[in-house]
């Protein structure tokens, strides 16, 4: 489903380069919740912009569906991200003057599809999230856990093969990041691929899959509870 | 490419009333440079318009010609020599001109603004006495109030007829009385009514003119023995032909038609209303293209106000563009959208300067058209050629406008702008 090799990528300094990722190997398979873990720093943001068609890379290829994902223009890039990627983040982003509704709209908006058919598909999502009673609120009327709601009913309203969440509890208490993670594993369960990057073990743990990254690297891939050596999976060994 | 359906327009409103103080303030500067411009050519072309008023009675393309003494001698004859033109004349001047529509003879009794004693009964004045031909109200517009004017039948049978001047009217008759079918007398020719005029224009002319008295021309050289002798000629310059060409070209032809030197500057005069005109046009454009430059200039300052109102309004929206961005928003889409938002305020606010602006040259003109006294100043207005020429510049403008901001707004890096604190 999703193939990274050799993925090499780093950001430039006043009097050289900053190495952030340094020959990632990753296969996820289509239906895998996966939870991506490091320290701040280790490049697990920057693998998920990678992922994310966010951010470019400077070496290797990066395959999606069948897709190769290299060398894409940003409108190439902007097409496959409504295509296949839905992104829950951390703060939420919501855009503060739209409705709930008209938030979970705007990805249909960018496919052109058509004004009533867009709202109908964003109240049902939002239905589906609990959230339908909501959908007159601005985001600064909904709680955090509302918003990340929004948000997750946001990224799947273009039916996306994978959803990209980084650190999708980080702001939120842990009552609330329970039901978030809830919510996330009932996407995964419908067959969607869902991929955590996050800091919390507890969160982690609810993935089928962990991947610890360290400085750039993969030092840590397996199942969650048992992690097992990269190799085993085919990832790159640390350096 | 800038398709403007429901969803995005509903886009535009969302963004520009949401910091409405800002959306007004920058917008001021566009509806302040569009209302100028309004302003400033509507009102050139109120002061053209009563410029032209008092211009006079005659059309734009009237031209006068009248002979004098020669200054040179030619064919045998001397210098000095007084010519005359008369209904001869007149006619192959017509039959030969290619430069004119209508050529009219004119006579007036006791010489050019030479006055008359015309009585009625016990009543009495001094009028101007023209002796003139059915056509010459299309060089000399005329309300005929009474009546008529002459006609051919007048001029073909000699008759004694005249038309008179509102003036002549009101001191040869009593208040109320009907002056037609009545007879006046002019140097002891009685002469019946059979129209009855107000002048055209409020100049001083116009006012000579209520106190004129026109009669068939073929009458008057019976009538006061002046045997068809023409005092001068009263034209229409074709359309499309310039006045100083037809006045030189008509010049010549008389010369040749009189034996006058054909470098003789003194025989034949010459004053074109036309041309006169077409200076007064030179100069009214110049004032228009003066108004319109300016305007345009206080426009383009408020087209800059939008561009950086919309430079900061991007910096503080980075954070917007990178969700919209990592939803799918293509580039185009985000281009679409700033410049949408640009043409959006900058029309909006345009629109608002062009309504008020038109406002007022209508208020002004109700005003002026009610009575108010405002000068030699005449219903200003703006025609819709300029006011499209402005919307264009605004267009452009505001294209202009958004370019810039849009740029901007492309060169932010999605994972950038999804980092910023927008």
């Amino acid at each position: 489903m999703l193939a990274l090799r050799g993925i090499e990528k780093s950001y430039p300094l006043a009097g050289g380069t900053l190495p952030v990722l340094k020959g990632i190997d990753l296969n996820i398979d289509q239906g895998e919740m996966v939870a991506i873990m490091g320290s701040s720093g280790s490049g697990k943001s920057t693998l998920l912009n990678v992922l994310g068609l966010l951010d470019g890379f400077d070496e290797g290829s990066y395959t999606l569906g069948d897709v190769d994902m290299s060398g894409l223009s940003e409108k190439q890039g902007a097409r496959y991200r409504s295509r296949f990627l839905g992104f829950v983040f951390q703060s939420f982003n919501l855009i503060a003057f739209k409705t709930a509704l008209e938030n979970v709209a705007l990805p249909l908006f960018y496919q052109k599809v058509a004004r009533r058919e867009r709202q109908k598909r964003a109240l049902e999502m939002l239905g589906k999230m609990g959230m339908e009673d909501r959908a007159d609120h601005l985001p600064s009327e909904l709680s955090g856990g509302q918003k990340q709601r929004v948000a997750i009913a946001r990224a799947l309203i273009t039916s996306p093969r994978v959803i990209l969440a980084d650190e999708p509890t980080g702001a939120l208490d842990s009552t609330t990041s329970q039901e978030v993670m809830q919510v996330l594993r009932e996407v995964n369960a419908s067959g969607i691929t869902v991929i955590i990057v996050t800091h919390e073990a507890d969160i982690a743990a609810q993935c089928d899959r962990t991947i610890r990254l360290h400085d750039g690297v993969i030092i840590e891939d397996g199942r969650s509870g048992e992690v097992v050596e990269p190799t085993a999976r085919g990832a790159n060994t640390p350096d | 490419m800038m398709g403007l359906d429901r969803d995005r327009l509903a886009e535009l409103v969302q963004v520009v009333v949401r910091n409405p103080l800002r959306a007004f303030l920058s917008a001021l500067g566009v509806g302040w440079g569009l209302f100028m411009i309004i302003i400033t050519v509507g009102a050139a072309r109120g002061l053209e318009n009563g410029v032209k008023a008092d211009m006079g009675s005659d059309v734009s393309n009237s031209m006068f010609a009248w002979t004098m003494s020669t200054s040179l001698p030619y064919k045998g004859y001397q210098r000095g020599r007084y010519v005359e033109m008369d209904i001869d004349d007149v006619n192959w001047l017509q039959a030969n001109t290619q430069h004119l529509d209508l050529v009219c003879p004119e006579v007036q009794l006791g010489g050019y603004r030479g006055t008359n004693n015309v009585v009625r009964g016990k009543q009495s004045g001094a009028f101007d006495v023209h002796g003139a031909i059915a056509e010459y109200p299309q060089v000399k517009p005329m309300n005929i109030t009474e009546g008529r004017f002459l006609n051919e039948g007048d001029l073909a049978g000699e008759r004694k007829v005249c038309v008179i001047g509102s003036r002549v009217k009101d001191i040869l008759f009593e208040m109320g009385e009907e002056p037609l079918g009545e007879t006046i007398q002019i140097q002891g020719v009685i002469f019946r009514v059979v129209g009855v005029y107000t002048p055209k224009g409020n100049d001083e002319d116009a006012q000579n003119e209520a106190e004129s008295i026109y009669i068939p021309f073929s009458t008057f050289g019976k009538a006061f023995n002046t045997r068809g002798r023409v005092g001068w000629l009263s034209m229409l310059i074709k359309d499309g032909v310039d006045a100083e060409e037809a006045e030189e070209a008509t010049k010549q032809l008389i010369k040749a038609r009189l034996s006058i030197h054909p470098d003789d500057p003194r025989a034949i005069g010459a004053w074109s209303m036309a041309e006169e005109f077409q200076k007064a046009e030179l100069l009214f454009s110049g004032m228009r293209l003066i108004s319109l430059l300016f305007g345009s200039l206080a426009l383009l300052a408020g087209v800059i106000g939008i561009t950086n109102i919309m430079l900061i309004s991007i910096k503080e929206r980075t954070k917007e563009l990178g969700i919209r961005r990592s939803l799918g928003a293509t580039p185009l889409r985000i281009l679409q959208q700033i410049i949408g938002e640009t043409l959006f305020l900058t029309l909006l606010a345009g629109l608002c300067g062009l309504v008020l602006g038109v406002g007022l040259l209508e208020a002004v003109d109700g005003y002026l058209e009610g009575g108010g006294d405002a000068g030699v100043f005449r219903h200003p207005e703006i025609d819709f050629g300029t006011v499209l020429t402005v919307l264009c510049i605004l267009l452009g403008m505001a294209i202009f406008a958004g370019v810039l901001p849009a740029m901007r707004a492309l060169a932010i890096r999605p994972v950038e702008a999804l980092r910023s604190e927008g």
